[in-house]
């Protein structure tokens, strides 16, 4: 069974007590498309992501990646069916270097992480792809330095390439330019465009900011309170009544919810 | 917005992985202490000094393959002398029940091993998923439960004492290992080419390539899915790795290498008992040798195990030459009385963890290493 969507969700919700931090959520998404979640703090859309790449099981509902049911999957399993995530908060491995991080996940996709015995020609392959990924996030400089010692901004890209190391179909960045300075917040926006181009890649992307939003968006998806409230074409959306009253009822904090 | 970031990368020099001065140094040691193993029975021909090395050997192949648990991957278990001692009872009450040879070794040393590595299976895939606290907690159970029947069990076992066996004549201290013309045993530098030699090479070459294969394992892309899975767990799992099935496997890789070394201890020893494989006093030397030398090095094992070593067997020696020579100064010598060597044990514990908190090894590597 298939469906000409890449993602879809069907009536996802997950409560955590009494709370449903995300109530019902249907939505789909298609290959080639650039969708923005907004909303405002709790509005549940790190929860979501969440819910989509494993971290968190629903109360109900379910996940479909091509037309097949991965609910039931674990995030290693769903990472290998080619649901990429990238954290709102890094989420590096410290002590290891720039280049171990991305060379993880590079050896993941390859399937090469369980093989003790083998060393040289694969390895040298994955190393080499790892370091193409560091040279298109400009880290290269930093390779051979523990993720943790790197500054803020970088760490925030090395969270990016990661992601594109993995090389999934389904690209879910979660504020990928949060806390990064202006000028640095380019480069992981030139990314991302690049991963757009790919008509055979979805993007999910949470970001406040309005400039990146209108720049980078096919489409906005819109929750508040856990709700699915507006979907569409960016024009559109961003002048719907209801829209504009979360908006105006909340202000423009760049600050999100704690996954 | 964050102006830290404004200093990289450009501000960073040097792109190249450099060689930190501390790195070679912890290397330069563990080559030193390799060789003088390697040559031990010509450098220190004491029979003592014999002992000495063969459990050095054995406990750095031991000591190492707790590391690639706790150091590598951050399980704790104090199970590591349960697979220790399962290897070495295994050989041990082979050799007892079929006499000396080289068949009761494969045989009783392989279901020694099995059995280790079932265990470690049943243990890994029952609690491997649960927090760390609880599976230490199953890990203390197990090896308790195996105490138990070490003690029990004395008909097989011979219970708190333990029992001696004969091993193969190639190992005996009377067999001709290399003969000169008249068909007496060779000299050589003055050491008796004997069976004891062909003993402790029998132990070196077999720790020699145990802790190769474990060198190896660090360094395979698995090494670092290990240590992946140290640093963050989640992050692993969200990348595509299944964290249980690498724990798993880490924790019967350790079991069936500290199995082996077991067989190891057994066929040096010629004597099992759970004072000398499975007590928990061994299981804590483990934990000390790791923690000294540095967790998640590896090379660290080699200078913990010896540093430590050599501290439990000449300490006393030092000590009582150390008080003779104190003799005329007041309350020195009583200090130095040999009698009190754990005290200058745990002081020098105390110091070494204060001045290496990651261990000798892992703080000499840090050094000069950007942090």
């Amino acid at each position: 069974m298939s469906d000409r969507f890449s993602l879809r969700t069907e009536d996802l919700t997950i409560r955590f007590g009494g709370h449903a931090a995300v109530d019902g959520v249907s939505c789909a998404f298609r290959p080639g498309e650039l969708t923005v979640i907004v909303g405002p703090n709790g509005a549940g859309k790190t929860t979501w992501f969440n819910l989509v790449s494993g971290q968190l099981r629903p109360t109900a509902g379910r996940v479909f990646k091509d037309g097949r049911d991965i609910t039931a999957l674990s995030p290693s399993a769903r990472a290998k069916a080619g649901i990429g995530r990238a954290f709102q908060l890094t989420n590096l491995f410290p002590q290891l270097s720039v280049l171990e991080n991305v060379r993880l996940a590079v050896q993941a996709r390859q399937g090469a992480g369980a093989s003790i015995f083998r060393r040289a020609a694969r390895l040298d392959d994955i190393r080499d792809e790892a370091a193409r990924h560091l040279e298109s996030a400009r880290l290269a400089g930093v390779a051979h330095y523990p993720a943790a010692a790197l500054p803020h901004g970088d760490q925030r890209k090395l969270e990016v390439a990661m992601l594109i190391a993995m090389q999934p179909d389904i690209y879910m960045f979660d504020e990928p330019t949060a806390g990064m300075s202006v000028d640095e917040a380019p480069a992981i926006l030139d990314l991302i465009a690049e991963i757009k181009k790919d008509a055979a890649k979805t993007v999910l992307l949470v970001e406040h900011k309005m400039d990146v939003v209108r720049a980078l968006a096919d489409r906005i998806v819109v929750l508040h309170n856990g709700e699915l409230v507006a979907d569409g074409a960016p024009d559109t959306v961003m002048t719907l009544p209801v829209v504009r009253e979360i908006y105006l009822g909340v202000g423009a904090d760049d600050e999100e919810e704690v996954a | 917005m964050s102006d830290q970031s404004i200093t990289s990368p450009s501000a960073i020099p040097d792109t190249r992985r450099r060689v930190p001065a501390g790195r070679l140094i912890v290397y330069a040691v563990a080559l030193a202490i390799a060789l003088c193993l390697a040559f031990a029975p010509f450098l220190f021909p004491d029979v003592r000094a014999q002992e000495v090395a063969a459990r050095i050997c054995v406990f750095i192949v031991l000591v190492a393959s707790y590391d690639l648990l706790i150091g590598y991957t951050g399980i704790v278990s104090f199970a590591h002398t349960m697979f220790f001692g399962l290897g070495a009872y295994g050989t041990a009450m082979m050799l007892k029940a079929w006499g000396p040879g080289f068949d009761a070794i494969m045989i009783g040393g392989g279901l020694g091993v099995a059995a280790a590595l079932v265990l470690a299976v049943l243990i890994g895939l029952l609690s491997l998923r649960v927090k760390a606290i609880f599976f230490a907690m199953v890990t203390l159970a197990a090896a308790s439960v195996m105490m138990v029947l070490a003690n029990q069990l004395s008909d097989f076992t011979g219970g708190e004492d333990g029992f001696t066996y004969q091993v193969p004549r190639l190992f005996s201290p009377a067999f001709k290992l290399v003969t000169d013309a008249d068909g007496k045993v060779l000299r050589l530098f003055d050491v008796p080419l004997n069976g004891k030699i062909a003993a402790y090479y029998f132990v070196f070459l077999g720790c020699l390539v145990l802790f190769l294969a474990m060198m190896r394992i660090v360094a395979s892309p698995m090494g670092t899915v290990l240590q992946a899975v140290r640093e963050n767990e989640l992050r692993a799992e969200a990348i595509g790795y299944r964290v249980v099935s690498y724990r798993t496997a880490i924790f019967c890789i350790s079991a069936v290498i500290a199995a082996l070394a077991g067989v190891l201890r057994a066929v040096w020893l010629k004597y099992v008992g759970p004072e000398v494989v499975l007590s928990f006093a061994i299981m804590i030397d483990i934990l000390l040798m790791v923690v000294i030398g540095g967790m998640g090095t590896l090379v660290g094992a080699l200078i913990g195990v010896v540093l430590m070593s050599l501290a439990q067997f000449y300490l006393k020696d030092v000590m009582e030459i150390a008080a003779e020579a104190t003799a005329g100064v007041p309350l020195l010598p009583d200090l130095l009385n040999p009698d009190r060597w754990l005290l200058w044990l745990g002081l020098l514990f105390i110091l070494l963890v204060y001045f290496f908190p990651a261990g000798i090894a892992g703080t000499l590597m840090k050094k000069g290493h950007h942090r």
